[in-house]
């Protein structure tokens, strides 16, 4: 057996099918539940339904009954698409997801210290399942808080603080980062609640001291920044890897390229 | 089923000696202390019910009332039961309601009216009681009419859509394709509200609210689908967060059969503060003690942050504390589902015997709990095809070894909320292993000295040598110093501490007191 070059077998190829077996062959496997009962009825369902998928012939090879109504399908067969891949469109995040492991290495070389966010909900807002579900361990959607990774130095204050409250847990801890959840929007408190820390931290700190300010929310809009005197705005959705992989580019990675 | 492993009988005393020594401080704390949950839940038991027009319940108010008067070092039900008398009333709810609006003084009684508070409060909290017992014998009445599952372990599978209404059909589908126990997992962020919301709900967020009536509602399907299937159908719920307390007494009030309930875990994973947690822990394992439920505990939690090789120990530390904490509270062995997991990365060179040894490992150490069984999540990725082989694994897993009670493990965990077809998928393939290698564990007996008891040996050595650790500086400062997960938790920190505080010369709980069958 001779093995091939790698160079020699990937040319640049712009449209493409699925691969079963033989190149360009197009084969899929789709499974699927439908709302009938199992019966020669519901098999033709299936297979008009991968029909409509653009799957033809479509081979049925598997049906089976649950419960009172419904049935699931395995079907395999020839998809009639194509893709092109110079028409893909991928929309570009402006940094890297990491894992909580690369988060970590990156933060212990580069940082060189324990990277510190202070956590909180200011003015009135007592609903902490943002600010919880991005810090703490439990974190959500199976990943988890910002207290699961070892680098970072988490302070989540809870519910209710007071802006001078954070700003002096924001010296006290040195933070590199100030993280602050919104969720009531009743006469736009949210943005008001936000444009008085923002301009409390800038009192506090000299220009390009202080800390990184983030904020998040179900009903911010994303675009505001600048508006609300905050480096980022997260909203509905984000997830604790994201918000971590962020303060890693922004605070070292980007850092770190621009001025080395 | 014991002496597989060939463990040193020695050593395990050892281990549940040092556990008693790490636990014991921390029960003296839970003794001397009382926490504005656990006088709620007494509340509850003497019958105030209800919420005020911003879904506040009655209880909240008429506890905050109280300690805004005298304080919460008294207890609760003296200074109640002694307004109650001055003001004429016949109902606590009612007193609760007056006392909102501010038109009720509290004070510590003394002398004769002292004693007067005292029993009324005590009858009016011993027929809450008697209404816990009243459902655990409805419990034992309606197993032996339907039965028990068929065999071990039972079958336990999660619903959760956020609507009370649209879990009932999907609870009662699980139990006709097979499912022995229905958890309804909580909405997201439950655990840190300071009250228990009311009434039937039909938002939430990746979870069901748990409320009395979504507890009441969701029993009565269950006990349609039981008498239609002819097998007693378990329900699940959480006895954990800042209402552990009420939470176990409205599930005794509601005839629930298995509470999650971890002594650790709510420190650990959602900073609730250590002295909260654990007076408010004792009294609910006293009331699941009355109530007969089972309890699960969550040391499957420790692996999913750990690592479940290294970490393995911790696993069973955590587990002898929750042995010692339970029985010092009246659970007795068949009620501690103690939680292990399935959470090895299968890339690790001789993966399942390391389970094998593990889970075999917890069984001998408890050999009369029920331990409840932890499907793979950490090493799930979104190849379903290959996490259902994990599954299988894992089921395997726990067929050889004898667990209680399996969680169902699904192939889309991390991927999205369980389709229908995927838990039908994961019941084949549970009943499948169940059916192929239900017996197996008569004839699987790991080689003397082998691979298996060697591993064994080893998790058992380590965890004997943390618990002396522990045990020389107090669990409070091993916790304050992460020895468990990676979380360091002080005990002056933390959520929930302002609601904690420390028993006066006077303090009176008429339910600890039933509960610990002192006095008559």
């Amino acid at each position: 057996m001779t093995v091939v070059p790698e160079q020699a077998v990937v040319p640049e190829k712009q449209i493409v099918r699925p691969y079963g077996d033989t190149t360009g062959d197009g084969m899929v496997q789709v499974s699927f539940t439908l709302p009938l009962p199992h019966d020669k009825r519901a098999e033709g369902a299936a297979i008009q339904l991968a029909g409509k998928m653009g799957i033809d012939p479509a081979m049925l090879v598997h049906a089976r009954p649950m419960g009172d109504g419904f049935t699931f399908f395995v079907v395999y067969g020839r998809v009639n698409h194509l893709v092109d891949t110079a028409a893909v469109r991928v929309v570009e995040r402006d940094f890297p997801l990491l894992s909580a492991k690369e988060v970590n290495a990156v933060v212990k070389r580069q940082l060189r210290r324990k990277l510190s966010v202070v956590g909180a909900c200011i003015g009135t807002d007592a609903h902490t399942v943002g600010i919880d579900a991005i810090l703490n361990v439990k974190g959500v959607a199976g990943e988890k808080g910002l207290e699961y990774y070892r680098e970072l130095r988490v302070s989540n204050l809870g519910a209710q603080v007071s802006v001078p409250d954070l700003v002096a847990a924001a010296r006290a801890e040195r933070a590199d980062a100030v993280l602050v959840s919104q969720v009531v929007t009743q006469r736009d408190a949210h943005l008001h609640n936000t444009r008085e820390m923002s301009a409390a931290f800038r009192e506090a700190w000299p220009a390009g001291k202080r800390p990184l300010l983030i904020v998040g929310g179900p009903r911010f809009d994303e675009a505001m920044t600048a508006e609300l005197g905050v480096d980022r705005i997260f909203g509905r959705g984000t997830t604790p890897g994201e918000v971590a992989s962020y303060l890693v580019h922004t605070l070292i990675t980007s850092r770190k390229a621009a001025t080395g | 089923m014991t002496g597989k492993l060939d463990l040193d009988p020695v050593l395990v005393a050892r281990a549940r000696e040092l556990a008693a020594r790490a636990g014991a401080p921390v029960v003296e704390l839970a003794r001397s202390h009382t926490t504005v949950s656990v006088e709620r839940a007494v509340l509850r038991l003497a019958g105030v019910q209800g919420a005020d027009p911003d879904g506040i319940p009655w209880v909240n108010r008429l506890v905050d009332a109280v300690a805004a008067d005298v304080g919460l070092g008294h207890g609760v039900a003296a200074p109640v039961f002694d307004a109650l008398a001055r003001e004429q009333l016949a109902d606590v709810t009612l007193l609760a309601q007056k006392a909102a609006a501010g038109s009720v003084r509290f004070e510590v009684p003394a002398g004769r009216a002292a004693t007067a508070a005292r029993r009324t409060a005590r009858r009016a909290v011993a027929a809450g009681v008697r209404r816990i017992d009243r459902r655990r014998a409805e419990r034992e009445r309606l197993v032996r009419r339907f039965g028990d599952p068929p065999r071990r372990p039972w079958i336990y599978l999660i619903v959760a859509t956020g609507d009370i209404y649209e879990d009932i059909p999907q609870a009662q589908a699980a139990a006709r394709a097979g499912a022995d126990a229905i958890a309804v997992i909580r909405s997201t962020g439950q655990s840190l509200l300071d009250y228990v919301p009311e009434g039937a709900t039909r938002e939430g967020f990746a979870g069901t609210y748990a409320t009395q009536e979504n507890f009441r509602l969701m029993r009565a399907a269950l006990d349609e689908s039981s008498r239609e299937l002819g097998r007693y159908v378990r329900l699940t719920n959480y006895a954990s967060g800042l209402c552990m307390p009420e939470m176990a007494t409205l599930a005794g009030l509601e005839r629930l059969d298995m509470m999650l309930n971890d002594s650790m875990y709510g420190i650990l994973f959602r900073d609730i503060n250590p002295i909260r947690t654990f007076v408010d822990q004792r009294f609910s394992r006293q009331v699941h003690a009355r109530a007969g439920i089972i309890i699960n505990t969550g040391e499957d939690n420790y692996l999913t942050t750990a690592d479940a090789v290294d970490e393995a120990h911790t696993v069973t530390v955590s587990q002898l504390l929750n042995e010692y904490f339970a029985h010092e509270a009246g659970l007795a062995d068949w009620q501690l589902g103690l939680g292990h997991a399935f959470e090895i990365n299968p890339d690790v060179p001789e993966s399942l015997r390391l389970e094998l040894a593990h889970a075999l490992l917890v069984r001998e150490l408890f050999p009369d709990a029920p331990l409840k069984w932890m499907p793979p999540t950490k090493h799930m990725t979104g190849d379903v095809f290959r996490g259902n082989l994990l599954d299988g694994f894992f089921n395997l897993v726990g067929a050889l070894t004898g667990q209680g009670i399996l969680l169902v493990g699904m192939m889309t965990e991390a991927v999205v909320t369980p389709w229908l077809s995927d838990r039908d998928i994961a019941l084949q393939n549970v009943r499948y292993v169940l059916g192929a290698a239900g017996g197996l564990h008569e004839d699987f007996v790991p080689a003397s000295g082998g691979f298996i008891q060697q591993r064994a040996h080893q998790v058992l050595g380590s965890a004997v040598e943390l618990l002396d650790r522990i045990g020389e500086q107090s669990l409070l400062t091993a916790i304050g110093e992460g020895t468990f997960g990676i979380m360091k938790r002080p005990a002056d920190r933390g959520k929930g501490l302002d609601g904690v505080a420390r028993h006066e010369g006077d303090y009176y709980n008429p339910a600890v007191e039933i509960l610990e069958g002192a006095g008559s």
